[in-house]
Order: C-alpha cells, then sequence, then structure tokens
C-alpha cells in the first residue's frame, strides 16, 4: 500500500489545456472519489495516474517514487474499468491469472491467488465461465477480481457503476466499499454520481473544467461549501439557489421576501448574493414565506414538493406527507439556524 | 390551472372496417416473406444450383460439344484419375492454394495491423491498398505478363541495371519459375481483401482490452499473441475459407498469364477442366474434372467450420 501525490499536474491535448494544475494528497489506505460532471477532467487524471496517458507538466507519486516516465505495468497499480474490460476469450479464472500468468508466476501461486480473490468476491461457482456468460454484476466482481489478483498498492476506478442498473449499483457500491475497508488498499474512485462519491469516499474531490473546486471529507463538503459549483453538485435533490441582497433585516429575496441568516457577514450590506438552501432543510412554519405548491411528488417514504416563492422555484422535500393541493399556498422557513450564503458575483462562499 | 384543463368533446369517429382476407394475406409475415425470397432463390436456383446439377450430371456422361452424350457411369472419373495430367494438376493447385494462401495470410495480417495503428494519412494508404483488388483480374494478369515478360521484365532489366544478372529470368518457361510468378501474382491480388477484412476485424476490438492488458504487464507481442490473434480467430476463419476455395479455384489469372504452361507446370483444375471440355470439346471428362474439386472445397469449410469459426466464449447462452 501507498500514499498517491498529485503536484500541481497539468494535461493537454495540442493547444486545449484540460486539467488546469491540479493537486491531491491521498494518504496510505485512503478512499478518495474523484466527483464532477462529464468533462471535467476526473477520467483524464486517473488515466495520467494509471500511465495510459502521459502527464503534460507537475507530478505524479505514488508512495515517495515520482511515476511521471514508468511504465504502466511498473507502477504497482489495478485498474476497473468502466466497461470492465475483461478478456472474453478467456474464462473467468483466466481473466483474473492473466497478469500472473504473463509474469510466469508459478501454476500453484496463481491458482491460490485466483481462488482468494474468487472467495473474497463470491465468485468461487463461476470461474470456468466467460464473460458472456456472466451479469452485469458478475462482470463487475470479475473486474475487482482481477485487480484483488494483483495485490497492488493503489485501486484506481474509472466509473465501475455506471453500466449496472440502479438496484445492482446500490448493492455493488456496498460491496466495493466493504472490500476497502477489508483490504485497506488505497483507493482511486472516478464517478459523475455525487451519491457514490457521498456514501463511499473517504475524500471527496470536486472537480469542474479541470480544476478541483473542492476537497474533504463526504459531510464536510455537504456542510459547508465552499462555492456555488460544489453547493449544487453535492445534494440530491440539488441545493435552491434564491437571488437577493443583504440588508439590515436580513436575507431579502428578489421576489420580495425575507428570510433569516443568522449572523450576516460584516460589511456586506446591500450586495448581491444567493442564498443556498437545501431541500431537506425546510420546514413549514406558520410565521413563514408563503409559497405556491406547483408539483407535488410523493415517493412514499418523503414527499418532494416544488414551491414558487416571490417568482423563483424552491425545491423542498418533507419527510412527513403532505395533503396540500397543486395551487395551494404553504408557510415555509428554513430550519437551519445558519444559512449558506455566496457571493453572486464570484460565487464563494460569504463568512460570517 | 384547473381551467386550463382539455375541453371534453367526443370526436367523430369512422367505423372501423371489417379485414379482408387479402387485409390478412398482406399482413401474414410467412406470406410477405415467401415473396421476398422469390427472387433470390430463383437468381441462386438458375445460375448456381443449376449449373451445379448439370456439370455433375454431365460428369457421368460422355457428352462432347455438338453430341448429346449417353450416361457412361464412373468411366470418366477412372480415366481422369489414371491421367498422369490430372495427378499433375492436383498438385499444381494444391501447392498453388496452399502456397499462396498462407502468403496472403501472414502479409494481410501484417498489413492490417500496421493499417490499424494511427499512420498519417491514414484513409489514402487504405485506399492505396485496396488498388490490387479493385483492378479487374484481367488487367492486372497481362500486367504480370508483362513484368514476366521473357525478353521486357521490369524486373530482369533492374537486376541487370544493378549489376546482379547478366541475363534476363526465365519467370514464366521454367516450371518452378512459372510456379512461383503466378503464386506471387495471386499474392499480390489475394492480399488487399484479407488486409481490409482483418482490419475490420481489428478495429472490433474494444481499446480498453490493450489497455487492460497493458496495466497487466503484457509485452506488445503479449498482447497479440493473447488478445488480438483469439478475437480475430472467427475472422480469420472466414476470410481464409474465402481466399482459399478463390485461389482453389483461380482461373482467371493462369489463363492469362502462362494458360497451364509451360507444359502442364501451371495447369491448375479449373484451367485444365475448361481446356479439356471447351477447347478440347471433351464436356463430360471437364465436368468430371470440375466435380473432382467439390471434396477439396468441401474438405476446406469442413475444416474451417469445426476448427476454427464458432467458439465457446462467442456464444451467450449460460
Amino acid at each position: 500500500m501507498a500514499s498517491v501525490t498529485i503536484r500541481d499536474v497539468r494535461k493537454a491535448f495540442g493547444n486545449v489545456q484540460i486539467i488546469h494544475g491540479v493537486n491531491i494528497d491521498i494518504a496510505d489506505g485512503e478512499f478518495v472519489v474523484l466527483v464532477g460532471p462529464s468533462g471535467c477532467g476526473k477520467s483524464t487524471l486517473l488515466r495520467m495516474l494509471a500511465g495510459l496517458e502521459n502527464i503534460s507538466a507537475g507530478e505524479i507519486l505514488i508512495g515517495d517514487r515520482v511515476v511521471n516516465h514508468v511504465p504502466p505495468k511498473e507502477r504497482d497499480i489495478a485498474m476497473v474499468f468502466q466497461n470492465y474490460a475483461l478478456y472474453p476469450h478467456m474464462t473467468v479464472a483466466d481473466n483474473m491469472a492473466f497478469s500472473m500468468s504473463l509474469r510466469n508466476a508459478p501454476k500453484a501461486e496463481i491458482k491460490e491467488r485466483v481462488d482468494k480473490a474468487a472467495k473474497i468476491l463470491g465468485l468461487e461457482k463461476l470461474l470456468e465461465r466467460y464473460p458472456k456468460q456472466l451479469s452485469g454484476g458478475q462482470r463487475q466482481r470479475v473486474a475487482m477480481g482481477r485487480a484483488i489478483v494483483r495485490d497492488p498498492q493503489v485501486f484506481l476506478f474509472d466509473e465501475p457503476l455506471s453500466n449496472l442498473d440502479a438496484k445492482l449499483r446500490v448493492q455493488m457500491r456496498t460491496e466495493i466499499k466493504e472490500l476497502h475497508q477489508r483490504l485497506r488498499t488505497t483507493t482511486v474512485y472516478v464517478t459523475h454520481d455525487q451519491i457514490e462519491a457521498m456514501t463511499m469516499a473517504d475524500k471527496i474531490v470536486v472537480m469542474h473544467d479541470g480544476i478541483v473546486e473542492q476537497m474533504g471529507a463526504p459531510l464536510d463538503l455537504y456542510d459547508r461549501p465552499e462555492n456555488l459549483f460544489v453547493a449544487g453538485f453535492i445534494g440530491s435533490p440539488a441545493m435552491n439557489f434564491i437571488r437577493g441582497k443583504l440588508g439590515s433585516g436580513g436575507f431579502m429575496a428578489d421576489g420580495g421576501f425575507h428570510l433569516p441568516v443568522g449572523a450576516a457577514p460584516a460589511g456586506s450590506d446591500g450586495k448581491p448574493v444567493v442564498y443556498g438552501l437545501r431541500p431537506e432543510h425546510i420546514r413549514i412554519d406558520s410565521a413563514g414565506v408563503p409559497a405556491e405548491v406547483v408539483v407535488l411528488e410523493p415517493t412514499g417514504s418523503e414527499t418532494q414538493v416544488v414551491l414558487r416563492a416571490g417568482g423563483q422555484d424552491i425545491i423542498a422535500v418533507f419527510r412527513e406527507r403532505l395533503t396540500a393541493k397543486p395551487g395551494e399556498m404553504i408557510p415555509i422557513s428554513p430550519s437551519l439556524p445558519i444559512a449558506h450564503l455566496f457571493d453572486a458575483e464570484t460565487g464563494k462562499r460569504l463568512v460570517a | 390551472m384547473t381551467d386550463a384543463a382539455l375541453p371534453r368533446s367526443a370526436p367523430t369517429r369512422a367505423p372501423i372496417r371489417e379485414a379482408t382476407a387479402w387485409d390478412r394475406l398482406k399482413t401474414n409475415r410467412n406470406w410477405l416473406g415467401f415473396w421476398f425470397m422469390v427472387p433470390a432463390a430463383a437468381f441462386l436456383i438458375l445460375f448456381l444450383a443449376y449449373p451445379l446439377g448439370l456439370g455433375i450430371w454431365l460428369s457421368f456422361t460422355d457428352t462432347r460439344i455438338g453430341r448429346p452424350g449417353e450416361f457412361i457411369g464412373i468411366e470418366n472419373y477412372e480415366w481422369v484419375l489414371g491421367d498422369r495430367k490430372f495427378q499433375d494438376a492436383v498438385f499444381n493447385t494444391l501447392f498453388y492454394t496452399t502456397i499462396a494462401s498462407i502468403a496472403k495470410f501472414a502479409i494481410g495480417l501484417y498489413l492490417a495491423i500496421l493499417l490499424n495503428h494511427h499512420l498519417p494519412f491514414k484513409a489514402m494508404i487504405r485506399a492505396i491498398v485496396l488498388i490490387p483488388f479493385i483492378v479487374p483480374t484481367v488487367l492486372s494478369a497481362i500486367a504480370f505478363w508483362w513484368i514476366f515478360d521473357p525478353t521486357f521484365s521490369i524486373i530482369s532489366w533492374t537486376l541487370k541495371e544493378m549489376g546482379w544478372r547478366t541475363t534476363n529470368i526465365n519467370f514464366l518457361g521454367d516450371a518452378w519459375n512459372a510456379r512461383w510468378s503466378v503464386i506471387f501474382a495471386n499474392v499480390w491480388r489475394g492480399v488487399p481483401f484479407i488486409a481490409i477484412t482483418l482490419l475490420a476485424g481489428l478495429q472490433t476490438v474494444p481499446p480498453s482490452l490493450y489497455e487492460a492488458a497493458t496495466l497487466d504487464g503484457a509485452t506488445r507481442w503479449q498482447m497479440f499473441r493473447h488478445i488480438t490473434y483469439p478475437l480475430l480467430t472467427p475472422i480469420i476463419a472466414v476470410v481464409m475459407t474465402f481466399s482459399v476455395l478463390f485461389t482453389f479455384t483461380d482461373f482467371q489469372l493462369i489463363k492469362v498469364l502462362t494458360n497451364g504452361g509451360p507444359a502442364g507446370a501451371t495447369e491448375l483444375m479449373a484451367t485444365m477442366s475448361y481446356n479439356t471440355a471447351i477447347l478440347g470439346g471433351k464436356i463430360g471428362e471437364g465436368a468430371a474434372i470440375s466435380t473432382a474439386m467439390i471434396p477439396f472445397l468441401l474438405g476446406a469449410i469442413m475444416i474451417s467450420w469445426f476448427g476454427l469459426q464458432r467458439r465457446k466464449w462467442q456464444q451467450g447462452e449460460d
């Protein structure tokens, strides 16, 4: 096992620079998730770490060794691909053994390691099957098995769950997390799904347009997003952004209603700001802002409501069942004492 | 919102017509399928099955040009099998097919792998590779006829200019020279088909497999040996079956270049059949020579069918 250090790494394809100086420190045994919308450079960064793309500038270290010019097979990493990249003409056992048989490892050792990996993943009965004869989840497990057999210093996952159906995705998510808790191998995991990031990561790196927007523990990102991008990206349904101004009476929305802000940032009177309000942090409060119910979406465990107040749409999620009908007015207010406030121009978080 | 609901007046609809027998026939897939199949079937029966059947029938008769024959059993075969010229033609055909097919496969695969890499002017190079395939066989045969000409051969000329030889090479006048020369011409013509087909096959191999293999520590050669080649076998089987069949039945190239000469050294079964039946007028014997090719061709198909084509990993069943 090893730590990974990414120092001011840049990547350009021709004249187009797509990663603009990224710094990430990954501790030994940590599970780090790179998350961001498509095209943000997260997969490219992972491929640079794997050695499948060269590094235009900066340094990547695995352990204390700079690997910029080390060929992939000598980096002591294993990667799980989005489409699994299983060799279709080899059985499950041969797929997992391929890296070892290339190195002419003794047969007994290969068998021992493959059997061990198969046992960890519950693949014992499938060892003689071909990839075509497996379900999506089983293929996913074989791809992980191939990585485990190599006993690498770092696991790399490139959107490994995006080809699975929703139910299986949740199940495999738990399995990968459990696997990491058991093996404690340093893991870098790329996804565009913030729920995967939130549930699995020790540390989340939110990327956007080739830069790191914010990096930290999942709940820190949820509680204290540093800018509008992170605020909107982490959390589902996404945070509501209400435009308005700060005044002496707190926050005055553009539509003409007030919201409490707790402690207002100093010297920000009259400044245009964005008030971030998570859907799950809205409660019904008879003294609150009247809002019109536009759409009601009950999911059973909770009710998602699209509300309109002062011409701005606000999404709210209530744990209790709501009897309101579209067109009715309900009074709402934030349920947290401290509001997320962002500078409307820079998008940066305003600190009181 | 509620007052914007859709108007609910009932629209007037035409009554639904009863389905006639013709309607039912029109939408019957089997019936339609039969009629769609008829043109293709007619074509195959008229131009493939009928001539094949006729050829086999003729091989059991003593038909000559201008005289309808009678059934004579396997007499033609007895005569043909005992004929030294026929035995030579079988040897020539097998030699020609084996050597040319191996050479075409090796060069075709090499070219395909080369063209699969990122080269400058890739599209143009691929187009150039196809040229030998699109030139009519007779034209390329005539070109090779000049290249192999005993007096004006460009090869002889070049070698002499470079001082490596003092005399012309007798390409088509010497038995073994002629055999190698026609094989060379056949390979030149056949390589593009194999190269382009295998290139199409190479492009179906997902790049992520090579990336996975790179991380697994495979060298270039190991990637070819353990990934490219096994994944290509189904296509190799198909393309090589076709190539062997076409080479075995080759006619045009030999007819133009050597006409089977010198002294029968390049006589293939196909040219011998033609020379016997059409030029020699002995239709029955010529047909027997043609029919004698069928077991060889079936054998080639069987080998590829059972040995190469379908692998367990390609089948999707559990």
